[in-house]
């Protein structure tokens, strides 16, 4: 390669190469690869995704989840969304924003889902992630929780559990916890 | 020849003809000079790796070298970071590495710079012959496999034109095991081709830290994930602090005394929150000296080289393999892509559509990105709404006019009866602007 580097070495000092390349941002793959899940989402009417940096930031988003069944009927639960560079080789890293009284979901906002951590395959996509979470709400379960508390109503008395979910969706005290009003 | 010269050894690969060297070897003293004087070369790193490849390099000829690490010097590096003394702890690793290799071998030229790899820019990289990676995350090798295959040009063949290829050589180590390989854009598999090498991280589900801790890592894992957060909720946990990481040990102790679990050490919290793997100086050492002859071979033409990917694994005995692993033609950071040529004067819209008609492609439904942009979305409705605008308008000053550069889209491809959707990497030419001819020259520097 020696030869092309001495012809490179002296053209360098002739000319600018003008070969049409504007500098730009670099496009990871992950990026496009991301591109591709989002062009491709087809979410169910119970959930909403905006994209709060403009229509050029996909790797940071918000989805909005209003179950229309079970025990969180009528909620409104905001999950965000960040992905990284390497995606999908690492998972999109997923949080609560709002506060819910949920077994899978701590008040911290963690989410306790599979497929966000040990179950995470690259062929699984953002489509996923989000009736994934849907699901959380649909069918909450009390095995393996973040929040023992609530697991373990739940589990021994569901009719409890309902009410309790429904006094933190309107606002009010469960327990010692504070849960701000999301219907 | 028999006279006791510096290069009397590196001599007898340069000077003399042989079976095993490379095609468009030209042995001679002219050779050895031009190594010297015309070979610039990028090593990036300047730790474990990169202080033994700046030797190695430095002792092969090769008077102008280049130097980038963000790192400060710590003392952990000592048992290997050989250039490295105790006194230098705190200074910039580039800095040192490169004052003394220039100190040891007389005649070298080492600029260090004390950055991050993103924040130089594409013409910084493009002056180098060759790039020499010796990083330690797949996320960095992403970024510069991506910044290198940007160089690389394809003519209407959708042949690659060599005289474009930006060569890298990759070193990687863990403990007993390491991998050295060669990646010549457009010929073999970039970083990207077989990023599906690379095994996932191991991730503890969280419900397991939070509910049957039944590790020291789980312990730490816990402090570290869920704990923090609840303690300083709102502020970021730096494993580079030295405060946090004894909160996070003492923290994990608790939770180890509580499950009864025995092992939680600092040491070993520094590890599982840091990811690291230990560090020996013997396995740095035997992937820079290959990863450092192959610069040396791909510089010179002095020898055949590795192809492509060699992994040494030294758990057991020492074992090397080489494999020879091949392309993916539809890479998106190293392919051809599929050649679109256009009038200047085609709408985004008109773009679009001729794109469910090209007999390469036949996508429809397209979604289109360039650089970082996304000129238009076919879904959610929220971005649809955001950029149906650009459709009217000309694809040339969507993409300030540049007379050609690459596109990515995404869409449904059609073959008989089965659609599959898709990613496509364009190389987009607009007809009739100053530049395109380049294009059918058939190669010629």
């Amino acid at each position: 390669m020696i030869n092309l580097f001495k012809v490179k070495a002296k053209q360098k000092e002739l000319a600018e190469n003008a070969n049409g390349k504007t500098p730009g941002k670099k496009q990871s793959a992950g990026e496009l690869r991301l591109h591709k899940d989002i062009s491709e989402l087809n979410l169910p009417e119970t959930c909403t995704i905006l994209f709060p940096n403009g229509k050029d930031d996909l790797m940071n988003f918000e989805v909005t989840i209003r179950p229309d069944e079970g025990f969180y009927l009528g909620g409104t639960f905001v999950f965000t969304f960040q992905v990284s560079p390497i995606y999908p080789h690492e998972a999109p890293k997923v949080k609560c924003k709002t506060k819910v009284y949920h077994p899978n979901i701590d008040l911290e906002g963690n989410v306790c889902l599979n497929i966000l951590r040990e179950d995470w395959k690259p062929v699984l996509n953002i489509n996923t992630v989000i009736y994934g979470l849907f699901h959380l709400f649909t069918e909450p379960n009390c095995e393996d929780p973040l929040n023992h508390d609530a697991a373990a109503v739940l589990r021994d008395n569901p009719r409890l559990f309902e009410s309790n979910v429904r006094r933190a969706m309107a606002g009010g005290y469960v327990g010692n916890t504070f849960f701000p009003r999301c219907v | 020849m028999a006279t006791a010269s510096r290069t009397r050894d590196l001599d007898k690969l340069l000077l003399r003809p042989g079976h095993l060297v490379g095609p468009n070897f030209e042995p001679g003293p002219e050779l050895r000079d031009d190594l010297g004087e015309y070979a610039r070369v990028l090593v990036i790193g300047a730790g474990g790796l990169g202080c033994e490849l700046l030797k190695d390099l430095a002792l092969s000829g090769f008077k102008n070298l280049d130097v980038i690490d963000m790192d400060r010097i710590e003392v952990t590096n000592l048992n290997r970071q050989f250039l490295f003394r105790l006194e230098d702890v705190g200074k910039p690793k580039a800095e040192v590495a490169a004052k003394r290799v220039m100190e040891r071998v007389s005649g070298v030229n080492i600029v260090p710079h004390f950055c991050r790899i993103e924040e130089k820019e594409l013409e910084f990289y493009s002056d180098f012959g060759i790039i020499v990676l010796g990083l330690d995350s797949v996320e960095a090798r992403s970024y510069i496999n991506a910044v290198a295959c940007s160089f690389l040009e394809y003519d209407s063949d959708d042949n690659p034109r060599e005289e474009t290829m930006k060569p890298m050589v990759d070193g990687g180590t863990e403990g007993f095991k390491g991998h050295a390989r060669v990646i010549l854009p457009g010929f073999t598999p970039c970083f990207e081709c077989t990023i599906w090498l690379f095994p996932p991280q191991v991730k503890f589900p969280l419900c397991t830290l939070a509910e049957t801790p039944r590790t020291a890592a789980h312990c730490i894992e816990y402090a570290h994930l869920i704990k923090w957060d609840e303690v300083h909720s709102g502020k970021a946990f730096d494993p580079d602090d030295p405060e946090h990481m004894q909160w996070v040990y003492t923290a994990a102790v608790k939770r180890a005394e509580l499950f009864g679990i025995p092992g939680v050490t600092y040491s070993l919290t520094q590890g599982v929150v840091k990811n690291i793997i230990p560090a020996i100086a013997s396995t740095n050492a035997i992937i820079s000296a290959a990863c450092a002859m192959e610069t040396l071979k791909i510089a010179s033409g002095c020898s055949k080289t590795l192809s492509n990917y060699l992994t040494y694994n030294g758990v057991e005995g020492l074992h090397i393999k080489v494999t020879e692993f091949v392309r993916d033609k539809e890479c998106l950071v190293c392919g051809p892509g599929v050649l679109v040529e256009l009038e200047s004067s085609i709408t985004l819209r008109k773009f679009i559509n001729i794109l469910e008609e090209h007999p390469n492609l036949l996508l429809s439904k397209a979604s289109v990105t360039y650089k970082g942009t996304n000129l238009y979305m076919q879904a959610p409705p929220v971005l649809e709404e955001m950029t149906r605008s650009n459709l009217d308008l000309p694809l040339f000053d969507l993409m300030g006019k540049v007379s050609k550069d690459i596109v990515h889209v995404t869409g449904v491809s059609c073959k008989g009866d089965r659609k599959t959707s898709s990613l496509k990497k364009l190389r987009v030419a607009f007809k009739g602007v100053v530049g395109v001819v380049d294009m059918d020259t058939a190669g010629g520097a």
